[in-house]
């Protein structure tokens, strides 16, 4: 808690700096390995899309006379998930009426057809003239995908001109795009290894990790514009007055990192351990996964990159140059003194180290004045205190205060 | 001064009465129990057979979709909507009881407009030919009479005060019936009649010079139509003048079923008739009072609608649902007012192959926008209007529907384990921001308490307001908007001790802090929200739901944000406890990482 709390303070300050910027390529080259693995398992596994996608077969159970329970229908899920085939690992059953269950599996070849068809019957101890069998289309057809999806580029293009007209750079938009666009990619990336079904929650679960990312990398911009505004007056590099932004963020990245995968982190918790298979744990870990990378892109992907392509511009060019010189002088404050001669003129006109515009405000003599005054004890210097100051005894009380004649009377 | 410090305690005030507000509209609603959707609890199943021929796979679907839009169009219920075999869509709503919906659902709603020909009483006549419309000799059934259907009675008194009352209403003495009316919006219309009690020969002959002479004709166009061969794709001119095939088709035509009468085509060539509702051929349809029509070829149809709606209209006290034409449906829907304004002839707005009603033309409308009146209540009429507003089905529907209930689809111990597994998550954020945080960590506590409390509030008045229901990824969401929740105090309190840090003191921190933090998350809550109002316009079904979900939660992370957070920490600024750096406080020196907090700016020279 205490070191913490003390690292939040010199990250804060500058004391400690992690170098988020400068390592850019080891963060594009982590990023680009997982993108490119799941690049390759959308490639040669691909999704594995759920019945709501792609239809499939579905059976209905009628059970003369006798009335159907939730248990039954729960007992038909477990057996038909039960048998081992691959497009009934996560039936869909409901009961219907009073005394018939519908179970939707994806389209079935002959044989694990009949396998599922003994479960249910054994399960629901029914004979097969019980029973009825179906093709069920898909409830996410086509035009529903094309909706939502013309809905998300919608968004997509708002949120650009977004982030243009509220940073007021079109460069914060492309690199919270590519940031956005890591994480969406990872996540789907895990569906297609793990061989999780994509069901409708999963694209919820998505969008979640789509507002999560834009969110994060908002807040951390946020910061960001705020170090750079004026960067000639803090003398610091974009690259340095980003990275600081980073670093000073970082405290609250990691806190709200943290509370925010709790609770994800107790569903998946429930979902694997109490549940053991289902919907929820899917969708639990997509969102771990996800927004865990939403995290991670804003302070590895998304600063670097708006860092990488700001550098580029003239403006910070000619101001790092700047700022280098500059620094390699005050290194060494006398390593431009010549030494002496007799006929040598008192300045030299063109010993021009620094930059025109840097003389004004700061004045290079080659004087043995030292920079700041050394306490003496003495004068209007204050010494450098032995202890805190202890509390007078008037402090809680409000003591009376002189105000200068022109302040006085006025509010 | 004084002004100020009263300020955090009166908004926390106003807060909580509002909360109250809340709480008492859900007492009043008086569910305590959020619905919860077809995962967790179920609901019912309706199964539509469809009939007629020409039902391929492609338009089972396109039916399929037509149908999600509906039911998914008025709320965000995550209703589900899929194809069975080859002919059936199977839709499935959260809710025990939603037998209701089977109307919306089933409505083929093909809305057409078409121009009345001929009209008459529902029964064969086999001999005489029927009196045409237009005629005064038709007076005796009063339910013929021209323009009856234009206004209802209980619209009159109000009608006569304002512009859009016409002429023709006065020239139908007979207006005694009550037949459904349809009365046309013409307040925007550039030709609306300013006199109301104008006399029918004052009020028509101005404007409705072309068809003038045309009112006369009808008569002897129906009794020696064979004369001319008149032309069914002019249905202007086909209406004053029609065939004879299709005379003898209307006169053979009764309306023994009363409404339910299954509509007719009849082919012009060959004077034989079919059932059904072709928009290229003349049509013989009934309405509810058991009138029989003798209907040109479609003029508008509903494709050209861009919106429908339902609503009652000022000064008026029924139900009625407004029409508003696209580019092409707009210019169609001028020529026939143009036509048909001023004349007593009629045109019929066709529902399914049903007659919804027949009225005349009140003005000369060419900005695309009318109104349907008639025995609407409010469901009915909204129902319409959904029906209306995403278009028609391509096939029909039996009208016998399978209506059952459904057990939830998951298994029963997920809502249970889902809710330990959030309770289990918001008891570990708590800890941790206690621990983190201390003092201000009970700020975060309660503002999330308070979040909690208004979302389950809203839930439940969601529920009665816009179907909304719980699902189990809705919950998933709303824990996973813990995280996102606790984000804002967390940029918040970052702030106040990064203040902190640069000398401040505590009260001045958390004013500055404020200020800064609240840039950072309208930037940050912004982006939430427009992609919850993108997509709840733009996505349908589980989509629209959660954009639903996130909208509601962003907007409660900001609520509680500024009125609840915000003026709490101010007020404990005021307390020696936290201004002065107590140790639990959260905001000591060891917290904040410094050596020692400046509670006093230090001056030259020190302390006197």
């Amino acid at each position: 808690m205490g070191k913490f709390s003390r690292l939040g303070n010199d990250l804060y300050t500058g004391k400690k700096s992690v170098d988020f910027v400068a390592r850019r390529y080891v963060w594009y080259a982590a990023s680009g390995v997982i993108i490119l693995l799941a690049v390759a398992g959308l490639y040669f596994k691909g999704l594995n899309m759920g019945i709501e996608f792609v239809g499939g077969a579905q059976y209905k159970v009628t059970l003369a006379g006798s009335s159907v329970g939730q248990d039954q229908a729960d007992a038909v899920r477990q057996a038909v998930a039960g048998t081992g085939v691959d497009g009934a690992s996560a039936p869909v059953v409901t009961t219907s009426g009073s005394n018939s269950v519908i179970i939707q599996t994806k389209s079935l070849s002959t044989a694990e057809n009949q396998k599922v068809v003994d479960a249910i019957l054994q399960t629901l101890d029914a004979k097969p003239s019980q029973m009825q069998q179906e093709q069920i289309g898909a409830s996410w057809g086509k035009d529903v995908a094309k909706r939502s999806l013309t809905g998300l580029i919608v968004f997509l293009i708002l949120v650009v001109l977004f982030i243009w007209a509220y940073f007021r750079e079109w460069k914060m938009s492309v690199a919270a795009i590519v940031a956005l666009a890591h994480d969406m990619i990872i996540t789907v990336g895990v569906y297609a290894l793990s061989g999780f079904e994509v069901s409708p929650a999963t694209v919820t679960g998505l969008l979640t990790i789509l507002g999560f990312s834009l969110y994060d990398t908002v807040v951390v911009f946020d910061k960001v514009r705020e170090n750079t505004k004026n960067l000639r007056a803090s003398h610091r590099t974009y690259r340095e007055a980003a990275n600081l932004a980073v670093n000073q963020t970082l405290v609250r990245s990691i806190n709200t990192s943290i509370v925010a995968l709790i609770p994800v982190g107790a569903i998946l918790y429930v979902g694997a351990v109490q549940l053991g298979s289902g919907s929820m744990k899917d969708l639990a870990l997509a969102l771990f996964v996800g927004m865990a990378a939403g995290a991670y892109s804003s302070i590895f992907i998304a600063t670097p990159l708006l860092a990488h392509m700001k550098e580029k511009e003239a403006a910070n060019k000619a101001l790092e140059k700047r700022l280098a010189t500059r620094r390699r002088h005050e290194a060494d404050r006398y390593a431009a003194v010549p030494v002496f001669t007799e006929d040598m003129p008192v300045r030299d006109a063109d010993d021009d180290l620094d930059d025109e515009d840097e003389h004004a405000g700061h004045e290079v003599t080659a004087t043995t004045t030292p920079q700041r005054p050394v306490p003496t004890g003495r004068g209007r210097v204050v010494p450098q205190a032995q202890r805190p100051v202890e509390e007078s005894p008037a402090s809680r009380r409000t003591q009376p205060t002189r105000q200068p004649r022109s302040k006085r009377g006025k509010k | 001064m004084a002004r100020r410090t009263a300020r955090p305690q009166r908004t926390l005030a106003i807060f909580f009465l509002g909360i109250l507000v809340m709480y008492g509209l859900v007492a009043l609603a008086g569910s305590w129990k959020p619905a919860l959707g077809l995962d967790l609890e179920g609901g019912t199943r309706i199964r539509l057979t469809a009939v007629g021929d020409g039902v391929t796979s492609e338009n089972l679907k396109e039916a399929a979709g037509i149908i999600d839009q509906r039911v998914n169009g008025s709320g965000v219920s995550e209703a589900e909507v899929t194809t069975e075999g080859n002919q059936y869509v199977v839709v499935e709503i959260p809710g025990k009881s939603r037998r209701d919906l089977v109307e919306t659902v089933e409505r083929q709603a093909q809305l057409r407009f078409r121009v009345v020909a001929q009209s008459g009483v529902g029964t064969a006549t086999p001999t005489a030919p029927a009196s045409p419309t237009g005629s005064s000799t038709a007076e005796p059934t009063p339910s013929v009479s021209p323009g009856g259907g234009v206004l209802l009675p209980s619209d009159s008194p109000s009608a006569t005060k304002t512009p859009k009352t016409k002429p023709s209403s006065s020239a139908s003495g007979s207006t005694g019936n009550n037949r459904p009316g349809f009365l046309l919006d013409g307040k925007k219309t550039k030709s609306a009649d300013p006199s109301g009690t104008a006399s029918p020969t004052d009020g028509a002959s101005p404007s409705s010079s072309p068809t003038d002479g045309a009112t006369a004709t009808p008569t002897d166009g129906a009794t020696d139509g064979a004369g001319g061969t008149p032309d069914i794709n002019d249905p202007l001119t086909w209406m004053d003048n029609p065939d004879a095939k299709s005379v003898a088709a209307y006169n053979a035509f009764s309306c023994d079923n009363g409404a339910n009468t299954i509509s007719k085509n009849v082919d012009p060539e060959t004077g034989k008739t079919t059932e059904g509702d072709n928009p290229k051929l003349p049509l013989l349809a009934c309405d509810d009072q058991g009138q029989k029509f003798l209907l040109s070829v479609s003029m508008v149809e509903g494709t050209d609608l861009d919106n429908a709606s339902a609503g009652i209209p000022q000064n008026q006290l029924n139900w009625v649902v407004n029409l508003d034409f696209n580019g092409h449906g707009s210019d169609e829907f001028a020529k026939i007012s143009q036509a048909l304004y001023g004349t007593q002839k009629l045109f019929a707005i066709v529902l399914d192959g049903k007659v919804l009603s027949a009225p005349t033309m009140n003005g000369i409308i060419t900005n695309g926008q009318a109104e349907i009146s008639g025995n609407f209540n409010q469901a009915s009429a909204q129902s319409l209007a959904l029906s209306l507003r995403y278009g028609s089905l391509p096939i029909a529907f039996d009208k016998d529907v399978s209506v059952e209930t459904i057990g939830p689809s998951l298994a029963g111990d997920q809502l249970k384990w889902g809710l330990i597994g959030g309770a289990i998550g918001l008891g570990a954020v708590m800890i941790y921001c206690l621990f983190y945080y201390r003092g201000l960590g009970l700020v975060v506590l309660a503002s999330l308490l308070v979040a909690a409390s208004i979302t389950y509030a809203l839930v439940l008045l969601l529920d009665k307001a816009a179907n909304f229901t719980l699902t189990l990824p809705g919950i998933a969401g709303l824990i996973v908007a813990i995280g996102i929740t606790a984000d804002s105090f967390i940029v918040y309190f970052e702030r106040i001790r990064d203040e902190m840090r640069d000398g401040k003191s505590m009260r001045v921190a958390v004013e500055a802090g404020w200020k800064r933090a609240r840039n950072t998350c309208l930037a940050a809550d912004a982006v939430s929200l427009l992609a919850a109002v993108v997509l709840y316009i733009f996505a349908a079904g589980v989509v629209r739901g959660f954009a639903f979900a996130l909208g509601i939660s962003t907007v409660i992370d900001l609520v509680v944000f500024f009125w609840f957070t915000h003026p709490m920490v101010s007020w404990l600024a005021r307390h020696p406890f936290f201004n002065r750096g107590h140790k639990l406080s959260g905001l000591d020196a060891e917290a904040l990482g410094v050596d020692r907090i400046n509670i006093a700016p230090v001056t030259a020279g020190g302390k006197a």
